[in-house]
């Protein structure tokens, strides 16, 4: 990390944005359930967070450049975390996605339904990020081939 | 002919739609029908209910959790096949390269 990336501004940009992002997001997905925000907004944060790493580091850097076959599988896993939770509750002897009777040990049934709300929200986390790198990767595809092939 | 039976049926919608504005519940009215549902119960029970002191996650991700879930399904369909429509459709038109679409 102690080369620059390419000039001053993006080495602010990278050193500064990017973190700030990361952390920021995870602050929205875990703050979600007593102020506002949620899954939904941390995944767009995140995903901004590696949108802005992407450009900066460009093709090279493998830990933000993340194959759309990866990113396909992953937002799956996103909404499979979501029904998980669902599922756990049936297994547990409730409905389904009835929080009080998730399988962890808690005190009381109000720490239950905020981990599961905990949870699915780091499901929708994962999947609305996911989607977003999806859909950025497929475009930008499509117009490198366009441009290549005129 | 086409063009003046679109414009006449897209005036009387219109017109309808507007003239059924006023018979909508004021915004913000809590003697409305909406708004005398289940909405107190939720104010009033949210927090016991839910664990959390926000209406809105708690409405969302618990009392509606299964709506939730399969909004996020649809995210995840819609961004799946946006993917494959805008990869796929180069296919056809060239298809020396089609080994690189993996």
């Amino acid at each position: 990390m102690k080369e620059p990336f390419g000039g001053y501004l993006l080495n602010i940009a990278f050193r500064l944005l990017v973190p700030f992002t990361v952390v920021y997001s995870v602050y929205v997905l875990i703050l979600g359930e007593s102020s506002p925000g949620g899954g939904f907004q941390a995944g767009v944060v995140l995903s901004f967070g590696i949108v802005l790493g992407r450009l900066i580091m460009g093709e090279d850097c493998k830990l933000f450049n993340i194959k759309t076959k990866n990113t396909l599988v992953i937002a799956g896993v996103g909404t499979f975390i979501y029904s998980l939770a669902g599922w756990l509750t049936l297994f547990g002897g409730g409905k389904f996605l009835d929080y009080s009777f998730l399988p962890f040990a808690a005190e009381h049934a109000n720490e239950l339904h905020a981990l599961g709300i905990l949870m699915i929200e780091t499901g929708v986390t994962i999947c609305v990020m996911m989607t977003i790198l999806n859909i950025m990767d497929a475009v930008v595809k499509r117009s490198d081939d366009d441009g290549s092939a005129e | 002919m086409m063009r003046g039976f679109v414009i006449t049926v897209l005036a009387l919608l219109t017109g309808l739609f507007c003239s059924s504005v006023t018979y909508l519940p004021v915004i913000g009215d809590p003697y409305s029908v909406p708004n005398q549902h289940i909405t107190p119960v939720y104010i009033a029970q949210s927090e016991l209910d839910t664990g959390s002191p926000n209406i809105v996650t708690g409405t969302l991700a618990d009392y509606r959790g299964f709506d939730t879930m399969w909004e996020t399904t649809v995210m995840f369909l819609s961004g799946l096949t946006t993917t494959l429509i805008l990869t796929s459709s180069t296919m056809g038109r060239r298809p020396e390269k089609e080994d690189e679409y993996e």
